[in-house]
């Protein structure tokens, strides 16, 4: 037998010749819903070695968490019914234990890791019994020899005075803190195996950096298999060993990480890949997307189910479901025309414009800022409430001295990690808080302090996208009224004919049909729905929009649908938006000048290319270093510099420079005193006393 | 802690200063005038002199807003003043009642919990099965009963099967508990059903909610029983909403069971209530509404203790 020499980063262990530790074989899991059977899982198989990293990608809804509840046979009972096929555990069939023996194996030799740390540990118990319970269940130690064992757990996932924490609750430690606890639970019984299911999806990159790396280290220390499933691509390079891409409850594709990103065999995959923003590629080029959306699993289409978004699709494709089959030596794919893809490559199949559309060209007026703000200061209140006793005064200072301009048909990014601040500010200048400090001029105009008609003005002119479009629309208003709302409220239409008409156009120019304006926002798909949030923002032809995470909440084929939209749109109506985000590589792709915040204050701020290409400040660098990059190949060769620490609380910030506690050229002097923002180079400012 | 018991209790005193001013105004606002309905149920012709002056040992002729300050000053100093009706002290006329008042709705509050808590939990375990079907309309049929209906079946149940009627007069519970539990089981069981029922319902749906819960599925990951799940992860978690209505269905039974204390003859506070408005007792109404607002305040106080305690996100500074 062959070494399977394509594995790269750190060396398979010796085991790898042993048997499989999981085979997945030919897995179908259907939900019994009221309006019919969804085939969630239809024919997955996949197999992992003891020690080794495996990730099943796609996107939201493709099945891939499903499958690995399967694995534990925790799907939600009674709808969730897997149907057909075998989950080998070592050997046995998971399927046919009884439910007994399946729980003892759950948690002792096959841990999970689940998304959301918030919520995903008991809230009224303490971390030290969490942790303990399944030492006490599965292994029968004794009180005090699980506590000492949970202390050793708690020290080896990096949580600082473990005796202390461990009588701790969940909401006093943060996120990621909490997913240090997910981890030292699921170790707790040395498992053979830890599916981890989006594991960092709900933190922030350097947290992220952190706690992947952690995982793969503990992972390869001790000889633990792992899954991860996860959308982004980057983690796959920078983690797995191997992939398993899959696409509408199927699998798309197989194969080393290596080999998958370098010569995708399925054009899902190469869509996929070429639809994310990278930090590592010259931007400047229109992101290209996989037009359409992932089909309906109540009603799929027949034969492949990529086929309608598919730019290689033939008459064979729609005919008959496409087997998975070995195409080279370990690659699988799923499409019929996968040989043809290794051979001539996905630009021979068409599936990549021969010529890439040229980047949007944008003018700007450099004359006069559209926008100007001048050391703005939010601050709020904490412990409001009816108060008989003046209790100690706190403020969390959520935006602390932030200047800025923006010019007409300009971009400006906003990037940071949650808490710095970043969507206090789009709040701010949308008049939505009240500034505590400073001032915003627009169009010329102090507003700061505007009401009555001058408010009204402004807030016709300066509109919002916001990030979750499953909330922020009202579920009880059709998307017609949705739309047409602000427009009655500022008597832009004349009458319900105009409104209507209105309407439609709207819909079109933001890419949807006439006919949903009397749809519901739960009869559309996310990425349909924050099309409906940006045909609201238009209704008022605005000059300026504050985009607020609007692609966070998306998938990544849907994602670069809506930036290309947004680029679209700015350029016909000359529209200047300030994009709010925490995505580094989706800023990097739209904006033209980039703002990076910190707990509150600005650390860098500079020209895209300049800011991407020579950061300054230290927290910039530690932010861009953290973010994986979707090629195995650049993510072995780069070193990974993980950023230590947390953002500490805002009611309490650090003396002097507000980074200096994880700052890796941090110094007595940085306590001394906050670093003024100085323009370091032309154009690019940077507050750091180092540079 | 102790600051937020201070803090409170301070708080009390505009609540219930509002109070006081509603059911002063409203007592007098009310048709009829305690010294007429007085003489009047005596059947004889009084003269308008001796109304006059009857009147005046009340002091009903003193201006309105010297009566509310008498009052007031008399309750800061523990005075609650004498039933106007019976000429006996207000505390004295209250305090046998509540003593009765109080033991049936503590009995009724047991009964809730324990029938409540194991019964929400496995309609909520076995929803849509039979189990779930049957409790569903056993919650139901305790929604849609009232508690007299229910009473008087108890009653007439006890004499037609078993020639037995509880005793009527009240003996407290110190000097025999047999007699005095005998009488008042069986209106405790029948305010209780309903209180059940509520209680029930509650739990039913927020054990469904929790069950749903990341943690639970957690806790599922982790290979812990499946009744460890429930009993451990998911019930407490429960509690929190059924602790509130638990709270609130017994403050009301202090002064609330007017009907229920008429059918089995008991001498509560809902009973005396509706003599003493009957008759324009404004000392005894006004006391007796202090009384029942003062214990809804303090109930709720005990809910939010309750709260802490349960969950300890909650903490109170």
């Amino acid at each position: 037998m062959d070494q399977p020499t394509a594995l790269r980063g750190a060396t398979v262990p010796a085991s790898a010749q042993s048997p499989w530790l999981l085979e997945v074989e030919d897995l179908h899991v259907h939900f019994v819903t009221t309006r019919g059977v969804v085939r969630a899982v239809e024919g997955i198989s996949y197999k992992v070695r003891p020690g080794e990293t495996v990730a099943l990608v796609g996107e939201s809804g493709c099945g891939k968490s499903v499958s690995a509840l399967a694995i534990m046979r925790l799907l939600a009972r009674p709808a969730g019914r897997i149907v057909a096929g075998r989950i080998l555990f070592q050997g046995r069939n998971l399927l046919d234990l009884p439910e007994d023996e399946m729980r003892e194996i759950r948690g002792r030799d096959i841990a999970m890791i689940f998304q959301e740390p918030m919520t995903s540990l008991n809230p009224v118990l303490t971390i030290g019994f969490q942790i303990m319970e399944p030492l006490l269940i599965h292994l029968n130690l004794t009180e005090e020899a699980a506590r000492a064992r949970a202390v050793e757990l708690l020290k080896m996932v990096g949580i600082p005075d473990p005796e202390r924490r461990l009588d701790q609750y969940p909401h006093q430690f943060s996120g990621g803190m909490r997913q240090r606890v997910m981890i030292a639970i699921a170790l707790s019984c040395n498992p053979r195996l830890i599916i981890a299911d989006e594991p960092t999806t709900a933190l922030d990159v350097t947290i992220q950096a952190q706690i992947l790396k952690l995982m793969k280290d503990l992972s390869r220390d001790l000889g633990i298999a792992m899954v991860i499933i996860t959308h982004n691509l980057g983690i796959v390079a920078r983690y797995a060993n191997r992939v398993n891409v899959m696409y509408a409850a199927r699998l798309a594709e197989q194969g080393s990480a290596a080999d998958v990103f370098a010569k995708p065999l399925h054009p899902y995959t190469a869509g996929l890949l070429r639809s994310v923003p990278r930090l590592d590629q010259p931007r400047g080029l229109k992101l290209e997307t996989i037009e359409g959306l992932p089909p309906n699993l109540l009603d799929p289409p027949p034969g492949c189910r990529f086929a309608p978004r598919c730019l290689a699709r033939q008459d064979a494709c729609v005919a008959q479901v496409p087997e998975i089959v070995q195409v080279e030596p370990h690659r699988y794919s799923a499409c019929i025309r996968a040989r043809e893809m290794a051979q001539v490559g996905p630009a021979g199949l068409q599936l990549q414009s021969a010529n890439p559309q040229p980047p949007v060209r944008k003018a700007l007026d450099k004359a006069q800022p559209l926008m100007k703000v001048h050391d703005l200061k939010t601050y709020f209140e904490v412990g409001a409430g009816v108060r008989l006793f003046k209790s100690a005064h706190l403020e969390v200072r959520a935006v602390d001295g932030l200047s800025f301009e923006v010019f007409r048909g300009e971009t400006v990014g906003l990037v940071g990690e949650s808490g710095c601040g970043k969507t206090t500010v789009g709040r701010t200048l949308l008049r939505l808080e009240e500034a505590t400090a400073g001032e915003m001029v627009f169009e010329g105009a102090n507003v700061t302090r505007a009401g009555g008609q001058q408010l009204k003005d402004y807030r016709r002119k300066i509109q919002v996208i916001f990030q979750d479009p499953f909330s922020s629309l009202n579920p009880r208003m059709t998307i017609g009224q949705i739309i047409a709302e602000p427009m009655r409220v500022y008597r832009l239409v004349a009458d319900r004919g105009a409104a209507r008409a209105r309407v439609a156009e709207l819909l079109t120019q933001v890419g949807l049909f006439e006919y949903m304006a009397e749809r519901y926002p739960h009869e559309l798909s996310g990425g349909q729905r924050q099309r409906v949030g940006i045909a609201r923002a238009l209704a008022m032809q605005p000059s300026f929009i504050v985009c607020d995470e609007p692609v966070s909440a998306l998938d990544v084929s849907i994602q670069a649908q809506i930036i290309n939209l947004l680029e679209e749109l700015q350029a016909k109506f000359k529209l200047t938006f300030l994009f709010i985000a925490h995505d580094l590589a989706v800023v990097r792709h739209i904006s033209d000048r980039v703002i990076v915040m910190y707990l509150g204050r600005v650390m860098e701020v500079a020209d895209r290319d300049t800011l991407y290409a020579e950061p300054l400040h230290p927290y910039t660098k530690a932010l861009l270093d953290a973010v994986p990059i979707p090629d195995p190949e650049i993510e072995a060769k780069r070193e990974h510099r993980v950023l230590g620490g947390e953002v500490p609380s805002p009611l309490n910030p650090p003396q002097g420079c507000v980074f200096h506690t994880r700052c890796p050229l941090a110094s007595e002097e940085c306590k001394m005193a906050i670093p003024e923002l100085r323009e370091v180079r032309p154009r690019h400012f940077a507050a750091c006393i180092k540079v | 802690m102790l600051r937020y018991t201070i803090h409170r209790i301070l708080l009390m005193i505009p609540t219930l200063l509002g109070v006081a001013v509603l059911v002063f105004v409203l007592l007098r606002l009310m048709p009829g005038d305690i010294v007429e309905l007085r003489f009047l149920a005596e059947g004889g012709q009084v003269s308008p002199e001796v109304i006059a002056a009857e009147r005046t040992r009340l002091g009903l002729d003193k201006p309105m807003w010297r009566q509310f300050g008498d009052w007031m000053t008399g309750i800061f100093v523990g005075d609650f003043g004498i039933s106007m009706w019976t000429g006996r002290p207000v505390v004295d006329e209250i305090a046998s009642r509540l003593e009765l008042s109080m033991q049936v709705a503590l009995m009724a509050t047991v009964f809730a919990i324990v029938l409540a808590i194991p019964l929400g939990t496995l309609s909520a375990l076995y929803k849509d099965s039979w189990i779930d079907q049957v409790i569903r309309l056993f919650a139901i049929a305790g929604l849609a009963v009232p508690s007299f209906w229910l009473g008087m079946v108890i009653i007439l149940v006890l004499l037609l099967n078993f020639n037995w009627i509880p005793p009527l007069t009240y003996t407290p519970i110190y000097e025999d508990p047999w007699t005095n539990l005998s009488q008042l089981i069986w209106p405790a069981i029948a305010v209780g059903y309903r209180y059940s029922a509520v209680a029930t319902r509650m739990m039913r749906s927020t054990i469904l909610d929790v069950l749903q819960e990341d943690y639970i599925r957690t806790a599922r990951a982790k290979g812990v029983f499946e009744r460890l799940v429930v009993a451990r992860h998911a019930m407490r978690n429960a509690m929190l909403p059924v602790v509130t209505v638990i709270g609130l269905e017994f403050a009301f039974l202090i002064g609330g069971l007017v009907v229920t204390e008429q059918v089995f003859n008991l001498n509560g506070i809902g009973k005396l209530f509706v003599e003493t408005v009957t008759r324009a007792d404004y000392t005894m109404v006004q006391a007796l509404v202090m009384l029942v607002a003062t214990f809804f305040i303090l109930v709720n106080f005990v809910v939010d203790l309750l709260y802490a305690a349960l969950d300890p996100r909650i903490r109170y500074r």
